[in-house]
């Protein structure tokens, strides 16, 4: 009996983490190239390369890979103040654009592989519900 | 490759280059600027509006919902704001007081909202009346449609004409195939109303069928700053265009701005969006600028505090984080120049009650600009 109910779990979790991850990459990836248009390109360029001295880039951006979920946290409730992007500094504010959770997974998932990025790991939505305002 | 190919690589190259380049006059930096600043209140994200009751107590708008009334330098914030949708460049937009606000404590406010329960938001006008830190009576005077989820081009201003109306722009909220030279339909417009919201019985297409009544001009991308002339009464406008293509526009009822028809900018990929910068029947700008600034707020200077700038247009410029003041000539751009250069994106600039320009900077919160002595 134990093990039954055990075997069903495990197949309803199975079927969530499936259900989860309905979206392929490859979409939530073309889903984030329009968020990107509509929302980031004016500030951060069509090619990632941002503006020197006023909006970091994102292409290869060491602070994209190392602050994973500061820039998640960023994009969900805005930012502000110094941080460091490639060895520049940069002391502006992001204001909160207002996406949708899948939103921002998904133009986290378009930036994370374009412009010489690339990321073995698909953001999901949970995961950006997951992320809190503060740390 | 073909020789149809190269001289189609040839056309284009020479028709981006021709449109990409660069408009005069050419922006200058004061080598020794006889102005200082001072920070009037601090911790403003985006202040997107400002309106005065006195010099000491003013209104200030932070796009992401909040309203501030900062009385001798302190700031607090004021309840009872509709509920806004902030989405993209959307979110509280400009404040504004009655011209007759010292007897109704009455204001305006624009703001993405989303008052129909589907998806998305569309830029509305409400008036307000305030007391103390206190927002009563909220009143919807208008709302654009369709709401969408677009983050672009929500306008927006609201001005007076001193004869009893308002105006307001929307912009065309990223839907620039359908919205701005379409009279049936909001976004792209300048609009004018009655200060109780109804429609002036005069507006240029009160009886044009199916056209939105409210609508005052048309063919416009986004407005984002708008002021009288405080001598000739007339109605200017700053609009951002696509990438260069931002305009000053002297606005005229019923006139067609153009967009996206006509335009001196291209597309941020670098793509033409038309092959015209002028049509028949469409306007053309008083002045464009090629690099885009990014225009914000505008405001003409006629008070005695700066007495070389007397006369002068300031718009803020948000891209190359400086405030603008542009030199006119009968109507003719012929100087262009930096204050308070990389000071940070400037968001908004007015006169005060006391003449002295007040600039709004993101991040920075409101400035006062000293002349020194």
């Amino acid at each position: 009996m134990k093990w039954i109910i055990s075997t069903l779990l495990l197949g309803i979790h199975a079927l969530g983490v499936y259900l989860y991850q309905e979206k392929p990459l490859e979409q939530s990836i073309a889903d984030g190239a329009e968020i990107y248009q509509d929302f980031c390109l004016q500030c951060h360029g069509s090619k990632g390369e941002g503006v020197a001295g006023a909006f970091p880039p994102l292409a290869q951006s060491d602070y994209l890979k190392n602050e994973l979920e500061a820039s998640i946290r960023g994009i969900k409730y805005g930012m502000k103040g110094p941080i460091k992007v490639n060895g520049v500094k940069y002391d502006g504010v992001m204001a909160n654009q207002g996406l949708e959770a899948e939103e921002i997974a998904d133009v986290m998932n378009y930036v994370l592989n374009n412009w010489g990025n690339k990321s073995s790991k698909q953001i999901t939505p949970q995961e950006v519900v997951a992320i809190k305002k503060t740390k | 490759m073909n020789s149809k190919t190269f001289f189609s690589l040839i056309f284009s190259v020479t028709f981006l280059s021709s449109c990409a380049q660069e408009n005069t006059p050419k922006i200058t930096t004061p080598a020794n600027p006889n102005y200082s600043y001072e920070t009037v209140v601090s911790g403003i994200d985006i202040p997107w509006g400002m309106a005065f009751i006195t010099a000491n107590d003013f209104l200030v708008t932070e796009k992401s919902g909040e309203l501030y009334r900062v009385s001798a330098g302190t700031k607090t914030a004021v309840t009872g704001l509709p509920d806004i949708y902030v989405r993209g460049q959307g979110g509280l937009l400009d404040v504004a007081l009655h011209p007759e606000f010292t007897t109704n404590n009455t204001l305006y406010i624009t703001a993405g909202t989303n008052i129909e329960g589907d998806s998305g938001g569309n830029t509305a006008l409400y008036s307000a009346v305030l007391n103390g830190s206190q927002l009563e009576a909220v009143k919807l005077l208008y709302k654009a449609t369709p709401n969408t989820k677009k983050g672009q081009h929500w306008g927006s201003r609201i001005v007076f004409d001193g004869k009893g109306h308002l105006f307001f722009g929307v912009g065309d909220r990223g839907n620039r195939d359908e919205n701005p030279q379409d009279l049936g339909r909001d976004g792209g417009k300048i609009y004018r109303l009655n200060l109780d919201g109804s429609i002036p019985e005069d507006n240029p297409f009160v009886n044009e069928e199916g056209a939105k009544k409210a609508i005052y001009s048309y063919g416009h991308r986004n407005p984002q700053g708008m002021t009288l002339h405080p001598e000739t009464g007339a109605l200017w406008e700053t609009e951002h265009g696509p990438r260069g293509g931002d305009e000053i526009n002297i606005i005229s009822p019923g006139k067609n701005y153009g967009w996206p028809k006509i335009t001196y900018g291209i597309n941020y990929s670098g793509t033409p969006i038309t092959d015209d910068t002028a049509l028949p029947g469409m306007e053309q700008p008083l002045y464009y600028w090629v690099p885009s600034i990014a225009p914000s707020g505008m405001t003409f200077l006629y008070s005695d505090i700066y007495p070389e700038w007397k006369g002068n247009l300031f718009v803020g410029s948000l891209s190359f984080e400086y405030l603008e003041r542009v030199v006119l000539k009968n109507n003719t751009v012929v100087q262009r120049e930096k204050v308070l250069a990389d000071i940070g994106r400037v968001r908004n600039v007015v006169v005060g009650p006391d003449g002295y320009l007040y600039v709004g900077v993101e991040g920075k919160g409101i400035l006062k600009i000293v002349p020194q002595s």
